[in-house]
């Protein structure tokens, strides 16, 4: 696969936080490819490393938290290298992520068109240099970006702080800051969790005509394998800070190759199901302080074998497809 | 299932409204105090054995309803029977004694436990309140029983609610809920706020007491899937009335109501992604405290009319048990024929 198809490659990501009762290996070893274009879902229960993942990636890990090892290259460069400013200056031009908590993420003490602006003005080489006609492009350009995620009467609604604008309409607003300065990849973290149903879906499309009309990538991080079968071309699940399976949408959904991918899918309560048993998974996520280096989904899997209690690899098992389970044998790689 | 001449839990024409407690400064400045008609002349029946799945929109009012029912909220108009007795005009000793025959799990887990009091005293509770157990060793005795059952065992007895997970704490509220031998439980959002293979386990778990114990559920959620899964028959809620309600299967199956066909279109659906055409319901849900004339989903509705903005649609039997409250339900449309963005602003 030459580089110029990948947009952004993880290698070997480990990211731990120190904490009281020890350290928490948040993320270990998950390596992420995300091509020109496409739409990348991340799923996996919470708590399973899908946000730490992509605060490494834009570089938001706060002590206690630190990249302990791994490589996140984008466009070719390596982002781990980069010094806090060319880091701010890629931040936002050219990766942009969207947190989870629309309240909290936006700033309560400045209107919506200041946080918009703000962006604009650090990212938007488009702008004329100074004065009045800047501040005016700027302010012309808010309310386009506003209007772009269907927020009514955006002229007005500039001057409103984040508390007077619903769940539903803040992330919106969410998103419009992400896209202002026109990036390359869109990180959307849980945009819809907490939102109705009529509402996400209005969100998502929202992000998928975006993404067809600017011919960005966007990485969806969701709980939601629906949500992750309706938009996003490939798929990639973790578990307890591990990627335990990847491959194309359709090919996971229909076909899941690891235990705890089938276990998800069988999860799902469905009107087809009605009067038949589901089968949950038993058990919970394991502490991530102090795991031994067996496979981890070891505690709840129906098909562990004495096989398992050893460190397992991702490895291959179909075109474009890897996973990580010892009952699963490796594919030649061609 | 039909109505039969006696179902366990009769409501009807019940309404709850919340009024704002109005400030002196805001009375002098004339400012109208707010009140907000949460529930609106609902009315509904829940056999014996049966789930009936209640769904709707954040803060349409189910939580509302779930709650005046058990008369945790007093309702503002309206009645409600259980086994043929009138709830709403129990004094308040007979209304504790209904209570250990009607219970409620609630919708968060992390809040509805008290943080100081151990996992035998939330439980055990109950117990005391309606004298079920004579001796503090018989209470821990019983509480250790129904952990078991839930999932849970007699080492947790002397635990603290932080000292659990989210889908624990769940197994914690539902073995307060049953511990008093209820026959009706309110169950609002009881998984909403768990993952996915935990909320899995959870309705596992509801399903297989509800056999054991011979309950009842009036079951609230968001989620279409879990509804459709696990209820007999269920009731669409928006803006605090119910729009449809039916047999799971026909109203599931086909939706006849614009809000129920949208809302369907909306879910996501992981084993067929875009196999209904996508209807965007413009806007959101109108603000409570000032809801829209006429039937009220018209702001957001593709196929209003001019009617729909004067007059509120009184609901009609569309097939045994099938009730849905449109105007246009003679002509037989879908919002998904009509192709267009949803809205009458
Ligand atoms: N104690 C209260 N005082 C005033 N208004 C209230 C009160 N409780 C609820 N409301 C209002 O009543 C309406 C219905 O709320 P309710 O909690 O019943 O909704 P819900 O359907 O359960 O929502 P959710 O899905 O978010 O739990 C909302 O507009 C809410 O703001
Ligand atoms: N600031 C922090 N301090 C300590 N542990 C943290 C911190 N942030 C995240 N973690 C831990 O890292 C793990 C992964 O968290 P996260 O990436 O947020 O999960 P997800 O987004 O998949 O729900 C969890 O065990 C979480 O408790
Ligand atoms: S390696 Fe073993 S325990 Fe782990 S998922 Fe595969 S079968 Fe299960
Ligand atoms: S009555 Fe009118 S506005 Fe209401 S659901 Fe029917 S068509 Fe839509
Ligand atoms: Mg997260
Ligand atoms: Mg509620």
């Amino acid at each position: 696969m030459s580089h110029n198809e990948n947009l952004l490659e993880v290698d070997g990501l480990r990211t731990v936080f120190d904490t009281s009762e020890g350290m928490v290996r948040a993320v270990d070893g998950v390596d992420v490819t995300v091509r020109r274009g496409e739409c990348l879902g991340v799923v996996g229960e919470s708590g399973s490393g899908k946000s730490v993942t992509f605060s490494s990636v834009m570089g938001l890990v706060r002590s206690p938290g630190r990249i302990e090892s791994g490589s996140i290259r984008f466009e070719g460069r390596d982002l781990t290298r980069l010094s806090p400013r060319e880091m701010r200056a890629i931040r936002g031009r050219d990766i942009s992520m969207t947190m989870q908590d629309a309240l909290t993420a936006l700033n309560p003490a400045l209107t919506v068109g200041e946080q918009l602006s703000e962006m604009l003005d650090a990212h938007d080489e488009d702008l004329p240099a100074r004065g009045g006609a800047r501040r005016r492009a700027i302010r012309d350009k808010s309310v386009e970006m506003l209007r772009l995620v269907g927020i009514p009467s955006p002229d007005s609604r500039l001057d409103q702080y984040p508390h007077e604008f619903s769940g539903g309409m803040r992330q919106r607003i969410m998103i419009a800051i992400a896209l202002a300065p026109g990036p390359k990849l869109l990180i959307a973290d849980e945009p819809t969790t907490a939102l109705d149903v009529t509402i996400q879906a209005q969100v998502l499309e929202l992000i998928s005509e975006i993404r067809a009309r600017l011919g960005m990538s966007v990485v969806l991080i969701t709980h939601d394998l629906g949500v992750v079968a309706e938009h996003c071309d490939r798929v990639m699940v973790m578990y307890a800070g591990q990627v335990v399976e990847e491959g194309a949408t359709v090919d996971v959904i229909s076909n899941p190759q690891h235990p705890y991918t089938r276990g998800l899918l069988g999860s799902i309560p469905r009107l087809s199901l009605r009067g038949k048993p589901i089968r949950p998974i038993q058990g919970q996520v394991p502490n991530l302080v102090g795991l031994p280096p067996q496979c981890r989904f070891y505690s709840r899997c129906p098909d562990r074998t004495e096989a398992c209690l050893q460190f397992v690899e991702m490895r291959n098992v179909g075109s474009d497809r890897r996973a990580r389970c010892i009952a699963l044998t490796q594919e030649e790689v061609a | 299932m039909t109505s039969t001449a006696n179902p366990l839990l009769n409501v009807e024409n019940l309404s709850k409204v919340y009024e704002g407690r109005q400030s002196l400064a805001n009375r002098l400045a004339g400012v109208q105090p707010f009140s907000v008609r949460a529930v609106n002349d609902v009315s509904f029946h829940v056999e014996r054995g049966e789930v009936l799945g209640l769904i709707g929109e954040s803060g349409c009012g189910k939580s509302t309803l779930g709650r005046a029912v058990l008369r945790l909220h007093e309702p503002t108009a309206g009645r409600v029977r259980f086994d043929g007795e009138d709830v709403t005009a129990l004094s308040a000793g007979a209304l504790k004694d209904m209570r250990r025959r009607m219970q409620i799990v609630f919708q968060d887990p992390y809040a509805s436990l008290n943080p100081r009091s151990t996992v035998a005293d939330i439980v055990g509770l109950p117990l005391r309140l309606h004298g079920l157990a004579r001796t503090g060793a018989e209470v821990r005795e019983k509480v250790a029983r129904i952990l078991e059952r839930v999932g849970l065992n007699a080492a947790h007895l002397d635990r603290y609610p932080h000292q659990f997970s989210g889908g624990q704490r769940q197994r914690i509220g539902i073995a307060r809920a049953l511990i008093s031998h209820p026959e009706f439980i309110v169950c609002d959002e009881p998984v909403s706020a768990l993952d996915v293979s935990i909320q899995a386990q959870i309705i596992q778990l509801l399903l297989e007491l509800k056999d054991e114990m011979g309950l009842t559920y009036l079951f609230i959620s968001h989620d279409i899937s879990v509804i459709g899964y696990l209820s007999d028959r269920v009731a669409v809620m928006y803006l605090g009335e119910i729009v449809e309600m039916g047999p799971t299967d026909d109203v599931l199956a086909r939706p006849r109501h614009p809000y129920t066909q949208s809302l369907m279109s909306a879910v996501p659906d992981v084993d067929a992604p875009g196999k209904h055409q996508r209807v965007r319901l413009a806007g959101e849900l109108p603000s409570p405290l000032d809801p829209p004339k006429g039937c009220k989903f018209h702001t957001r509705c593709p196929l209003a009319i001019d009617a729909c903005k004067r007059e509120a649609p009184v609901s009609e039997q569309v097939a045994p048990g099938h009730q849905v409250a449109c105007h246009r339900l003679a002509e037989d449309l879908s919002v998904w024929e009509t192709g267009a963005e949803a809205g009458t602003r």
